[in-house]
């Protein structure tokens, strides 16, 4: 009789016993790392409130989601990260000037109503971030005034943000159809009033090129829906120079953002290739469409927001077709 | 470049078993050779308790899809019993007492060349069953059948040495070590199937295989490596056959479908011992490795060894967390190391408590990562989506039973969810509804 020689606490699983370093946290972190860049740049061009509301943001985020898991005995995965991200990005879609108490309440909304209540990480149907920022419209004039870029007229970390001195954001001379004061230079660096992350082009696409190698997330979504912005604009320029309207259409109102940040969201974007492409090119298309047509001058949070709420339909186009299908299913 | 699609490249820790030259398994005092090693019907045990076995000697056979077992050692019967086995069930076996004589059975009968040549592939096929061949690579087909039944059929033979599980290094070294055993044993395939060419698939991480295999080909043998690129999971059946040929396997078909037969190169060596050294399948190599094993071995082992012993063999830095038959990807997991090592066994793997990878009501993010790597062209996500519903239509229009158990899904999941383990028992669910059907 062989005799079991030795005893150990052997674990019994199914087959793979390997895995992949990459995880849903290291994933999220990479993300993070990616939001960096736009980050210490919005505390140059908006100073040190930027970074505080941020903070405060993500503190939320995270502060809910724990809450709420403990609250319903879920299990806590705030360890994840993708509060976190979801933290940042609301605090990047807010302008500098928002109140500490809307953002904690905007998390509020994104972490419990939009993520949670749906069942959590990978559940939710629409983006939360952007779903908070559309809840914060509640406060139309909060929501749309914007700080005069500079370390003079930062607002204060503390107390009244009245007094910053502000001015028009460059969507907003672009929504009459006219080039906006600032450079396109401006507008491409992030030296112009917007939203806390939203304004430098070079440090968003920085992120995204950081995304890429890491194979966060592929160019389809960004490609196609930055593409889509652009040859509509050159077809349209609105009786402006094509090239110089295609440029301030690309380099404002957060498309960088939502194109490379949002749109790209797993959980609400498509699974398939063609679905993505697709997906792309619909939320080009409404925030052009937004642009020109809307009551309000910023399309892109919108555009990204319709189209999450069509995933479920992308989600059956494009299929692969299984390996061996039979010839006539193949030609489908 | 010949290539198939999807596909990952999980860390190939090969280096602990590489450089290590096959040994022979000094043969332990005590065998356990279960009567079910192969697909098909269990063997009837052919000794009783107390009789004198030889080393060659048949023990266990019987009708149908079935091949014999033999007995390993020379020695007493020492009883006739249900042991565990890799499977996780327990099956009969027969309990060898090894009296360190290594005397052979007369059955056991060497043949030249010119005898090799005047057989005829009937009588070939004969000696094939008789020595117990099954395919070594882990699925335990009998050789025979496949050859009987790809008579006429096949067009092209492909000998799998792609090896593409990490850790396991046993055909690698069978490459380097016994080539001229290996392309001996093609040859007798390629006779018994009337074709003059045949591919040896092998992955580029294995240049002293590819180079030891081209060094020991004869141009005139119609033997040719084909160096595939290394990714997992290369060595499947299905994505050997496309990136050697550019076939697709039809879904539900067999390789013979579009011409094709693979033969695992240790089953080559097998059929080489039993046709010239007339010596059935009673030892075969196993990689003994893992990340934490003190010293891994590539081992020369008779049937019937017990993990525990080819473990102490090796020694262990750790408690290990999972003692796998097989390599990390598709390997089963043991609970009871008094388990034999079996024909299809081509390594253990022992990993550490690192590789714990188990989380706790895991989370689908639909990163799509899964779509991307799944070489059967799948959608992983919505299957397994189809499955937390059990609806059963839905889960036939994700192709769930195309699904091959690979692991490529799960490994990469970053949710880290137990995909391949809902597959399975997916595909009960759907086994048991067509059943439950087809009742009424």
């Amino acid at each position: 009789m062989a005799q079991m020689k030795y005893y150990y606490e052997l674990t019994i699983s199914s087959s793979p016993h390997v895995h992949s370093p990459v995880t849903t946290q290291t994933i999220m972190r990479d993300v993070l790392i990616a939001l960096a860049p736009a980050l210490a740049g919005s505390i140059v061009f908006f100073g040190l409130r930027a970074l505080v509301v941020t903070m405060v943001s993500v503190a939320s985020c995270l502060f809910f989601e724990w809450a709420w898991c403990k609250l319903m005995k879920q299990n806590d995965k705030t360890y994840d990260l993708s509060a976190c991200v979801t933290g940042v990005l609301l605090a990047f879609v807010c302008p500098p000037t928002i109140e500490y108490w809307m953002i904690v309440l905007g998390a509020a909304f994104a972490i419990i109503l939009v993520k949670m209540l749906f069942g959590g990480i990978g559940k939710n149907v629409v983006n939360p971030a952007l779903a908070g920022r559309a809840f914060m419209f509640s406060w139309p004039v909060a929501m749309s005034t914007w700080v005069k870029v500079g370390f003079g007229n930062a607002a204060p970390i503390i107390g009244s943000t009245a007094d910053a001195v502000t001015a028009a954001t460059p969507l907003a001379a672009m929504h009459q159809g006219q080039l906006p004061a600032d450079t396109l230079l401006d507008c491409f660096l992030g030296n112009v009033g917007g939203c806390i992350g939203e304004t430098s082009v070079v440090l968003l696409v920085i992120g995204g090129i950081y995304l890429v190698v890491r194979k966060v997330i592929s160019l389809r979504i960004p490609v196609a829906y930055i593409g889509t912005v652009a040859i509509l604009s050159l077809l349209f320029p609105m009786g402006n120079d094509p090239l110089l309207w295609c440029g301030y259409q690309l380099c404002t109102g957060g498309l960088m953002l939502g194109a490379i940040f949002m749109a790209t969201d797993y959980v609400t974007s498509p699974l398939t290739k063609l679905g993505q492409i697709v997906y792309g090119i619909g939320c080009g298309a409404l925030t052009i469409l937004i642009r020109y047509f809307g009551g309000y001058n910023e399309g892109v949070s919108y555009a990204i927001l319709v189209m999450n709420c069509c995933v479920v339909l992308l989600d059956r186009i494009g299929r692969p077709t299984k390996f061996g299908a039979p010839k006539k299913e193949a030609a489908k | 470049m010949a290539f198939f699609f999807g596909g990952v490249h999980p860390k190939g820790n090969k280096e602990y078993a590489e450089h290590k030259a096959v040994q022979e398994f000094p043969e332990p005092d005590l065998l356990v050779i279960p009567m079910s090693q192969h697909i098909g019907a269990p063997c009837k045990p052919l000794v009783k308790k107390g009789d004198r076995v030889l080393v060659g000697q048949k023990i266990g056979d019987n009708q149908g899809l079935c091949v014999p077992v033999h007995a390993p050692v020379s020695g007493t019967v020492k009883s006739v019993e249900m042991k565990a086995h890799t499977s996780g069930t327990t099956v009969m076996s027969v309990v060898i007492q090894n009296d360190h004589l290594q005397e052979l059975s007369p059955e056991v009968q060497p043949r030249t060349q010119e005898a090799v040549d005047k057989l005829t592939p009937e009588e070939l096929m004969g000696i094939i069953r008789e020595a117990g061949i099954v395919g070594m690579g882990g699925a335990t087909f009998p050789t025979h059948v496949k050859l009987s039944s790809g008579i006429g059929k096949v067009d092209t033979i492909i000998v799998n040495a792609g090896e593409c599980e990490p850790y396991i290094t046993a055909d690698d070294r069978l490459c380097q070590e016994y080539p001229v055993q290996m392309l001996g044993g093609i040859q007798v395939i390629m006779k018994v199937l009337g074709l003059n060419k045949a591919y040896v698939g092998i992955e580029d991480n294995k240049p002293k295989a590819i180079q030891a295999l081209q060094d020991a080909i004869d141009p005139k043998t119609g033997i040719e490596v084909k160096v595939l690129p290394a990714m997992y999971p290369q060595g499947a059946e299905k994505q050997l056959i496309q990136a050697v040929t550019g076939r697709e396997v039809p879904s539900g078909g067999l390789p013979a479908a579009v011409g094709c037969a693979v033969f695992n190169a240790a089953t080559c060596k097998a059929i080489y011992d039993a046709v010239y050294e007339g010596m059935p399948l009673i030892k075969r190599i196993v990689t003994v490795t893992g990340d934490v094993v003190m010293d891994a071995k590539n081992l020369m082992v008779p049937i019937g060894v017990t993990f525990n012993d080819l473990m102490e063999a090796v020694g262990v830095s750790e408690n290990p967390y999972k003692v796998l038959s097989g390599g990390p990807m598709m390997g089963a997991a043991q609970y009871d190391l008094s388990v034999p090592t079996i024909k299809g066994v081509n390594a253990i793997t022992i990993l550490g408590h690192a590789n714990n990878f188990n989380v706790e009501d895991s989370r689908c993010i639909r990163c799509g990562k899964c779509v991307d790597v799944c070489p059967m062209h799948l959608m992983p996500v919505l299957m397994y989506k189809a499955l937390y519903s059990g609806d059963v239509e839905e889960m036939k229009s994700v192709h769930l039973m195309d699904c091959i158990e690979c692991g490529c899904c799960a490994y990469t999941c970053p949710a880290c969810v137990p995909l391949v383990l809902a597959f399975r028992s997916g595909k009960q669910i759907m086994r048991d509804a067509a059943a439950a059907a087809a009742k009424k």
